[in-house]
Order: structure tokens, then C-alpha cells, then sequence
């Protein structure tokens, strides 16, 4: 059977969401045979650029779906157009990261529709011929491998688990549509926006990430950690202790009940590497941890490490890193 | 108003995992805890009853015996009722069927605002709660880390990625916790002794009239993730080992 793989792209702050180009990567996995298509699919106003950007990627076809009532820019308005658009999209497989909206209208469509689902997939394998899905849990301890018994469903994926899908250079066709909505699908209201300063880069999609802990000792601390984030392009993370402590905003705490993270490079300034953090960015591809304790337990799950007082190091890391980075 | 929230009964946060030969994870030996999650709505609940905008806050949660040690502990931070859906018997269930029991049990008891935690810490599916506004066709507010609720309807302050949104919406719905919505308390020893004796009915999934269909996927097996050997540690002053850090993450690890 030739499937349908639809791709949900996010649009964040005028721009195609980083992520996208990993879910197209997923869904070329997916394909079963050449007549497989992948349809990347935008909702929302029509921004020119992301769509020609979308365009780009390798799909089959970029469908820019809008519906026929006043835009809010609520993920509800996202998950009734695309309900609403189902037939004319005729999916068989739906991708989503797992994002804030992915984690929302992913089990609202899988319900509606009778698809299954399996939510933030890190890995595709093979189990005797049939397609798997890895997913961690129990905050990282154990993996999944999981088997879709349904031929229809819904996948979230983790941002930075997969390779961006390079650009082919064709340009698919765009096709455009305006849905109507039912009069009273949409039950709710935005009131108000506050954008967060979170600085540039999106915490749980940044490719790189320093973060502090305790051992920071303060608000200044994260100051400091700034100009080594600012060398390497990074976001910037903190455990919760030092988030209670009101050393930075909630928004920025990796672990169980923070955000999860899955960078190319993870940089722990004077975090100790408690389980419930470990939890949030196991999946790192390489772990740094500065640490003036050797015994702190990041140690043993970090990949390299320094013990000393990051007060001192943390310095001489923005130093080599500029030195390389700007060569 | 009743105020009714949905609870999971988790392994703690600090629980070791292992799995035993035949590759089930061994969950004998683990402390069980309340998913922290679902705590801060719990404690949003027993808030919105002090506050007198509810008359009544129940919790409601699909699990077994061992599941009663959970809800005691919530009806002893001060909920008022506590309902078991006991699944023994039932070799386990996937987030849909999960939510198809919760929504049986919801109508049968009745609400006018449901709270759970946005995400359970043990499976990490955050599927549940949103499959159940669903099937009861109410609204939803997901990871919620303020909620203001007026006569008929709710105003949540949502974490949305990069944003925080305000959201409105008319009662009856849905509305899931994030961390940073309240800091719930923990439940005094007068609680605890009193929390004996409030109600806590038990329904079977033939009580609620629930077809239970096949699981849409099957775990083909758990694993543990491959341990890190341990970190490879750079001597030397600050900045040799800073030299030495960056040239290895350029050189071996190729991350820079
Ligand atoms: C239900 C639950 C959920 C939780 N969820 C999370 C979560 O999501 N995320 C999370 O992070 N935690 C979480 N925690 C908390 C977790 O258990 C730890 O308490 C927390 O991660 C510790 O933060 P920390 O490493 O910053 O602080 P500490 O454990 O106090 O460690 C500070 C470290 O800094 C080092 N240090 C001090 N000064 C310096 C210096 N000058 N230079 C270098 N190093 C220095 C110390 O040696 C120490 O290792 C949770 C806990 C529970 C119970």
C-alpha cells in the first residue's frame, strides 16, 4: 500500500519552526515504496516565505490550509482545520513534533479519529520487517520499542532525535485552501499573548545548551554563563533547585518536570546531576558537566567533564570556544 | 460546581528501574507515589473548594489496589471523594482505553471541571487527559500554569512554547497542570487520620458499561538505555582544561 504521510510544520515567530525538516526526515523513513507521498501541511495565515521555504524540503506537495473565521492563532483553530480538512487530506500517517502543540491536537485527532498513536519518538528500527518506534520512559530509564498495530496514527517526534531532511532542490507544489468550520467548533478564546524572553534560541530546540544549577550561586551566575552561550549559539537551561531558588524564570528548567532536551551538546555549569534532571536530557548526544565536586554523580553519565569551580573555567571554555568558532 | 481530578498512581521520581528476564520492568520493589503532575491539581482542586467556588472536589483514577494508597493521600490533602476504576484482571490498558474507562466514570459521576496533570512521569504519553475532553466533547486547556475560574467559565495562562497564552473557555472542561500552577501541601496527621473515613467507591470496567477494544500498538520490549562509560576528565589549570575540553569536542566528540 502507497501511504499518505501528512507533516504538520509549526510556524514560530514568522518562520518555519526548526524542527520541521527533522519531522520530513521521519516521514521519508515511513515510506513504504516510491508511490508513497509525503504532504507538508501549513496552517494558519499565509506567511510567503515559509511556504517557499516549506517548498523546499523534500515533499511531495505543501498544502497551506486556513479557515474561514478570524484568525487568533490558538493550537483548537489548528486542530479543527485539520480535522475539518481530513477528507480532502486523506492521511494515513499524521507527524508532529512534540511540541506544544504536537502534544495537544496529536491525542485530540488520534481520538477523533480512531487512529493510534505513540507520543515522542526518539528512534525508527525494524522488528522482523515491520516498522518500530522507540520512545523513552519513565523519564529516560527505560525505552520503548513499540509496535503500531493500526495502519492509521499519529506519531509526535522529539525535537533534535532525527537529521534535518536536506533540501532537494525541486520545489514542491503549494496548494492552497481555506476551510470552513463548523459555527461553534471553536470554544476558545485567546485573550492575550505574553512572549517570554527566553533569548533567541527555543529551549528545547536549541542544538546547544548551557545551564546552570546551584552552584551558580545566584541571578548573576546566569548572567555570567551568557557570554559562553552567546559564542556557541545557545539556549540557556537550569535545574529546578535553581529555579525555586528564583535564580531564573520556570521556563528554563530541564528535567522531569521541566523541559526535555535532546541538544547536539549539553553543558552543565554546577548542576550535581540529580535523577529528576538526568531525566530531562539523558538523550543528549554529548554531555559536559563543570563541577567543583568529583564525586557530584553528572560524572558518570556525563561524556567529558571538568572538576574545578566554574567560576574560574567557565571563562577560559568561552575563550577556546571563540577562538575556534571565529577562525 | 464539582471539580473532579484525574490521578495516576506513579514509580517516584528517584525510582531505580530494572527489568527482570523475561524483560518486564520490575515495579514490586518501587515506591509509588501520585504523579507529581497530577498533585498540582490536586491541590488546584482543594484551592478552588476553600475558596468557595466549588462545592465539592472529587479524584478519580484507573489503577488497582495499590491505587487506594494514592487517593487516600489526596482525599488527606482534602479532597472530598475518591473513585478507583480497578483495571486488575484487565492485563493493562493504552492511553485510549484508558481514557474511554475515565470518560465512563466522569458521567457517571458527574462534573463541571476536570483537572490532571498535563503528563504522567512514568509512561510520558501525555495523551490521557486530552483523549478524555474528547470523548466527553468539552473544551481543553493543556499545560495550564495559572487558572482563574468564573461562574461559567475558566481563564487559564498557558505555557505555550516561547509564549505564555491566556486562554477562555465555558465550563464544562478540561484544564491539565503544569509545575509551576500551585506548590501542593502536604497532608497534616489530623488529615490523614480523617482522610479514613471519606468515601472511596470502586467501579469495574463491566460497572461502567465500557467495551473494551484491542490496544492499537504492543511494546515489542523495554531496554535500558546503554550506560555512559563516565566522563573522560581534563586536568591541569582552568585553561588547560578548558583547551583540552574544546579540542576534544571538536576533534573526538565533533559537536563543535
Ligand atoms: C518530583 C521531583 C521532580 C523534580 N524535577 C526536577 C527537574 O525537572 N529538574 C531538575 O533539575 N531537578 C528536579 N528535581 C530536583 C532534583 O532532585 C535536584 O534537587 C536538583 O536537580 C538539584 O539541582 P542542582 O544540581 O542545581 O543543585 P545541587 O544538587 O545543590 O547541586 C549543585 C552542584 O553545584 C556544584 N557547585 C557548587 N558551587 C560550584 C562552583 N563554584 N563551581 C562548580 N560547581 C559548583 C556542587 O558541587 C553541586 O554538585 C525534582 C525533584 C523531585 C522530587
Amino acid at each position: 500500500m502507497a501511504e499518505k504521510i501528512i507533516v504538520l510544520a509549526e510556524v514560530q515567530n514568522g518562520a518555519l519552526r526548526k524542527n520541521t525538516p527533522q519531522l520530513v526526515d521521519v516521514a521519508r523513513r515511513l515510506k513504504s515504496n516510491a508511490e508513497s507521498r509525503i504532504i507538508l501541511v501549513l496552517a494558519g495565515p499565509k506567511i510567503e516565505s515559509v511556504a517557499t521555504e516549506a517548498a523546499g524540503l523534500p515533499v511531495d506537495q505543501v498544502v497551506r490550509l486556513e479557515h474561514d473565521q478570524a484568525w487568533q492563532g490558538t493550537s483548537e483553530e489548528i486542530l479543527e482545520t485539520l480535522h475539518a480538512a481530513r477528507q480532502e487530506l486523506e492521511g494515513d500517517i499524521l507527524v508532529l513534533g512534540n511540541t506544544s502543540l504536537g502534544k495537544e491536537i496529536g491525542p485530540c485527532l488520534a481520538q477523533r479519529w480512531g487512529w493510534g498513536m505513540i507520543s515522542d519518538v526518539i528512534r525508527l528500527e525494524d522488528h522482523q520487517g515491520k516498522p518500530t518506534f522507540i520512545r523513552p520512559c519513565y523519564a529516560g530509564k527505560v525505552f520503548d520499542e513499540i509496535e503500531m498495530l493500526q495502519p492509521q496514527f499519529v506519531l509526535t517526534v522529539r525535537s533534535n532525535a532525527f537529521p534535518p531532511a536536506e533540501n532537494d532542490g525541486r520545489q514542491a507544489e503549494i496548494l492552497e485552501r481555506v476551510i470552513a468550520l463548523p459555527k461553534d467548533a471553536l470554544k476558545t478564546s485567546l485573550v492575550e499573548v505574553v512572549e517570554r524572553p527566553t533569548g533567541k534560541v527555543e529551549l528545547t530546540e536549541a542544538d546547544v545548551i548551557v545551564s546552570g544549577g546551584m552552584g551558580v550561586k545566584g541571578p548573576e551566575g546566569f548572567e555570567f554563563l551568557k557570554p559562553l552561550a552567546e559564542v556557541l549559539g545557545a539556549a540557556i537551561g537550569s535545574s529546578r533547585a535553581a529555579v525555586l531558588a528564583g535564580f531564573i524564570h520556570p521556563s528554563h528548567q530541564v528535567g522531569q518536570t521541566g523541559k526535555t532536551v535532546s541538544p547536539s551538546l549539553y553543558i552543565a555549569c554546577g548542576i550535581s546531576g540529580a535523577i529528576q534532571h538526568k531525566a530531562g536530557m539523558s538523550t543528549s548526544k554529548c554531555i559536559v558537566a563543570i563541577n567543583k565536586d568529583p564525586d557530584a554523580p553528572i560524572f558518570e553519565f556525563a561524556d567529558y567533564g571538568i572538576v574545578g569551580d566554574l567560576f574560574e573555567v567557565v571563562p577560559h571554555l568561552t575563550e577556546e570556544f571563540r577562538k575556534i568558532l571565529q577562525s | 460546581m464539582k471539580v473532579v481530578v484525574l490521578v495516576k498512581q506513579t514509580f517516584a521520581t528517584e525510582a531505580r528501574i530494572e527489568l527482570d528476564e523475561s524483560g518486564e520492568i520490575i515495579s514490586s520493589r518501587v515506591k509509588k507515589v501520585v504523579n507529581p503532575y497530577d498533585e498540582f491539581a490536586v491541590e488546584e482542586a482543594i484551592q478552588l473548594v476553600e475558596r468557595k467556588q466549588a462545592e465539592k472536589a472529587a479524584v478519580l483514577s484507573l489503577g488497582n489496589t495499590e491505587t487506594q494508597e494514592g487517593l487516600r493521600q489526596c482525599l488527606a490533602m482534602g479532597v472530598d471523594e475518591a473513585v478507583l476504576i480497578d483495571e486488575s484482571g484487565m492485563g493493562g490498558a493504552d492511553s485510549s482505553i484508558t481514557a474511554e474507562l475515565l470518560a465512563a466514570a466522569l458521567k457517571k459521576i458527574g462534573f463541571d471541571l476536570i483537572l490532571s496533570g498535563y503528563v504522567a512521569v512514568d509512561d510520558n504519553a501525555a495523551q490521557v487527559p486530552m483523549r478524555v475532553a474528547e470523548i466527553l466533547g468539552i473544551p481543553h486547556v493543556n499545560v495550564v500554569s495559572r487558572l482563574e475560574v468564573q461562574e461559567n467559565s475558566v481563564k487559564a495562562w498557558r505555557e505555550a512554547d516561547g509564549r505564555t497564552e491566556v486562554l477562555a473557555t465555558q465550563l464544562p472542561c478540561l484544564v491539565t497542570a503544569d509545575k509551576s500552577l500551585n506548590k501542593p501541601r502536604y497532608p497534616t496527621l489530623p488529615n490523614i487520620m480523617k482522610a479514613k473515613k471519606k468515601p472511596l467507591a470502586t467501579y469495574t470496567p463491566a460497572d461502567l458499561g465500557v467495551d473494551l477494544k484491542s490496544p492499537g500498538c504492543r511494546v515489542v520490549r523495554h531496554f535500558l538505555p546503554a550506560g555512559r562509560a563516565g566522563a573522560h576528565l581534563f586536568d591541569g589549570t582552568p585553561s588547560e582544561a578548558a583547551a583540552a575540553l574544546v579540542s576534544a569536542l571538536r576533534n573526538e566528540a565533533k559537536v563543535v
